[in-house]
């Protein structure tokens, strides 16, 4: 009977030096998979790379040879010795694997639980596999329960729901104060990466316009081009505070750039129209006296870590309930490996066919007239008959032994046919 | 009648208890179930309603027990009206629990059986009723969210996001409709005003008698008119709006009860017990 066996490395066992040098380019994996089906003690082969992780799942009759061949394949790869990365494997073993497997598609097992991208990541190694021909039927089994457990997860446990960038975050509780960001005006004041990225989180949202204001106005003459925005100099941000409705401050500069009365005066401009600053800038940009201001309401960048804190920490209770979803699924998928064997499908088999054969003979005899009732005996009898008579071929077929045939994949298929699953 | 009105509270505390799971658990069939049995209590309830006022011959308001009956009716119809429009589900956990206390105290009072002055059947008198209470039932509902925006206004601020934050929607919607459900009641409760005039008109020949009921209902409505001008043409937005529906409501909580029970005048009638 063929095992599962999974060798990796991710973010809690190996540093990022060495996660570095033996991540899989796309190349790599098609070369790994190819060298790696042609073994004959592997039957099955998936292998993906991410930024935290590189894994190689097997389908194997000999657990230990596999997992020498898949770390000489590594080595040779990525021309270093195995001694170097060795300690840092983890080795899983069937449900143990089938677990592992389920929680990083999950990302339960993620450096950020919950991230949503592992899951696509996952898939595309797959397809690459399945291109390959390197992926049969238990790992295709595999994959597609741990893609619909992901899925699921996803959507009854609150695991990916809540902000875990600064960026996101600021999006999320814009949307808390406003109903729609739909042709809501922004406002950035500076540059840096934050800013940036809270700009296109909230562009994605359709809002309506973009101001760009910085210290030299050349540069927020390019960034407004980037961004499709309207660059603004620095002496106009107290008149614009009238119409815009989301502030981004992000500068460099020492002191206060937008004042407590500054806003207090535009306030009164747009009839108390609420106003929200989001200040990434350290040191400040916005003075913190303006939270204090009615209808408005200012986060600097220690209120938006504290919001990610707590959504974090959410995360990992969601988690929890992740897991039990995930212990239901490896107990499922181990009756559907056992179920993989000849005797269970056998036995199923003629279980169903006999019930079929029992059943309609029951509803039509009482029917007919001019038949004398059928004596228990002779009826029972014929019911074996029949079903021996149909059962003879598929048993024989089924028990036939022989390395050329692929016997997990006729099981499955007899499974399937008549769906002996259910 | 006394068990059907019981059954109709079954149906409203059923809505309540959903509603609240609702509010705790955010499953959506939570938010289904709490709609329906409040959709089913609110069809008995005007059956019950109409079966009053065919057997009575004018609207059942005599005594506490009926006019709070009428007021959880009113309260639960403007509400599943205001769900097709605005569909703010967690709004369902104040006025579900609302209606349902209503109506709880409402079948604890004794019936009353008073006999109607003659003048009682008036169409002036049947517009007045229904639009009073649908004005203040409307006037509940901003009541409930202008404490919904001052709970929500109260987490953004202080940067705490607990339990309510992720559960009530946004400042600028819980604005907006507490905003609709003024203009909703204002409306109601000028046509209120203006039919009972005429009712007073017509039965004691005047328009105005200084009758506290009257009083504090103006009072009430100048409250709600200063709001709503403040809004349109000083942009009184967001909390001190949602902080005037709360006294405003508090007001016309007043109106109904505490001049009835304190003071004297021709409604006394309607809230004895």
């Amino acid at each position: 009977m063929a095992d599962i066996l999974l060798i990796g490395l991710n973010h809690t066992t190996a540093p990022v030096e060495l996660r570095e040098c033996i991540a899989f380019t796309p190349e790599d994996t098609t070369a790994a998979l190819s060298l790696l089906k042609q073994h004959a003690a592997i039957d099955e082969v998936v292998i993906y790379s991410t930024c935290n992780r590189v894994e190689v799942l097997m389908v194997t009759g000999n657990i230990s040879q596999a997992a020498d061949t898949a770390k000489n394949m590594i080595a040779a790869i990525h021309q270093i010795p195995v001694e170097q990365f060795e300690t840092f494997l983890y080795q899983w073993e069937n449900d143990e694997a089938v677990r592992h497997v389920l929680r990083v598609t999950a990302s339960l097992d993620s450096m950020i639980v919950g991230e949503p991208q592992i899951l696509g990541q996952i898939k595309s190694a797959y397809k690459t596999a399945t291109q390959e021909k390197a992926s049969a039927l238990i790992l295709n089994r595999l994959l597609h329960r741990a893609f619909f457990v992901a899925k699921k997860i996803r959507s009854e446990t609150g695991i990916g729901d809540r902000a875990v960038s600064i960026s996101y975050a600021a999006v999320e509780l814009s949307k808390k104060i406003f109903d729609a960001l739909e042709k809501r005006k922004v406002l950035m004041i500076g540059a840096g990466e934050m800013a940036e990225l809270a700009v296109e989180h909230l562009i994605r949202q359709n809002i309506g316009a973009l101001y760009v204001a910085n210290r030299t106005f050349e540069r927020g003459v390019s960034l407004a081009e980037r961004f499709k925005g309207q660059a603004i100099r620095f002496e106009e941000i107290p008149g614009l505070l009238e119409q815009v409705d989301i502030i981004i401050g992000s500068t460099g500069s020492p002191e206060l750039v937008i004042h407590r009365d500054h806003v207090k005066t535009a306030m009164r401009a747009r009839r108390n129209q609420p106003l929200f600053f989001i200040d990434i800038a350290v040191p400040r940009d916005i003075d913190p006296a303006v939270n204090r201001l009615t209808n408005v309401y200012v986060y600097d960048i220690d209120d938006l870590q504290n919001i990610i804190n707590e959504n974090l920490e959410d995360r990992k209770k969601e988690a929890l309930k992740g897991e039990r979803i995930v212990d239901e699924a490896v107990i499922r998928f181990r009756e559907w490996q056992d179920n993989l064997n000849v005797t269970p499908t056998i036995v199923s088999l003629r279980r169903k066919i006999k019930a079929i054969v029992e059943n309609e003979i029951d509803r039509t005899l009482p029917r007919l007239e001019h038949v004398p009732p059928l004596e228990q005996k002779a009826k029972q009898k014929m019911i074996d008959a029949i079903v021996n008579k149909i059962m003879h071929d598929p048993t024989r077929l089924l028990k036939q032994e022989g390395r050329h045939i692929n016997k997990p994949a006729y099981l499955d298929l007899t499974r399937r046919l008549f769906k002996l699953d259910d | 009648m006394n068990h059907f009105i019981l059954l109709i509270a079954v149906f409203y505390v059923l809505s309540a208890i959903a509603y609240i799971l609702y509010l705790i658990h955010q499953k959506s069939y939570w938010n289904r179930s709490g709609f329906y049995l409040l959709i089913v209590g609110c069809l008995f309830h005007t059956v019950h309603i109409a079966y009053g006022t065919f057997m009575a011959g004018h609207l059942p308001v005599h005594g506490l027990r009926e006019t709070l009956s009428m007021a959880a009716w009113t309260m639960a119809g403007l509400f599943i009206l205001f769900q097709t429009r605005y569909p703010l589900k967690i709004l369902g956990a104040f006025v579900s629990p609302l209606v349902a206390a209503t109506l709880l105290i409402a079948v604890q009072l004794p019936m009353h059986t008073m006999e109607p002055p003659v003048s009682f059947n008036s169409i002036w008198l049947y517009f007045h009723i229904v639009t009073v209470f649908l004005g203040d039932a409307a006037f509940a509902l901003a009541c409930g969210l202008g404490i919904f925006y001052l709970v929500q206004e109260q987490a953004i601020k202080s940067k705490s996001h607990g339990f309510f934050y992720r559960r009530l929607p946004s400042l600028e919607f819980i604005d907006t409709t507490g905003y609709a459900c003024i203009v909703v009641g204002f409306a109601l409760l000028t046509l209120g005003l203006v039919t009972g005039f005429a009712y007073a008109k017509s039965v004691w020949g005047r328009f105005w008698g200084w009758d506290p009921k009257e009083i504090w209902s103006g009072i009430a409505w100048v409250l709600y008119a200063a709001l709503l001008h403040g809004r349109i043409s000083l942009g009184w937005r967001g909390k001190k709006a949602a902080i005037m529906a709360i006294i405003g409501f508090a007001v016309l909580l007043f109106t109904f009860f505490g001049v009835n029970f304190f003071l004297k005048g021709h409604h006394g009638e309607f809230t004895r017990w």
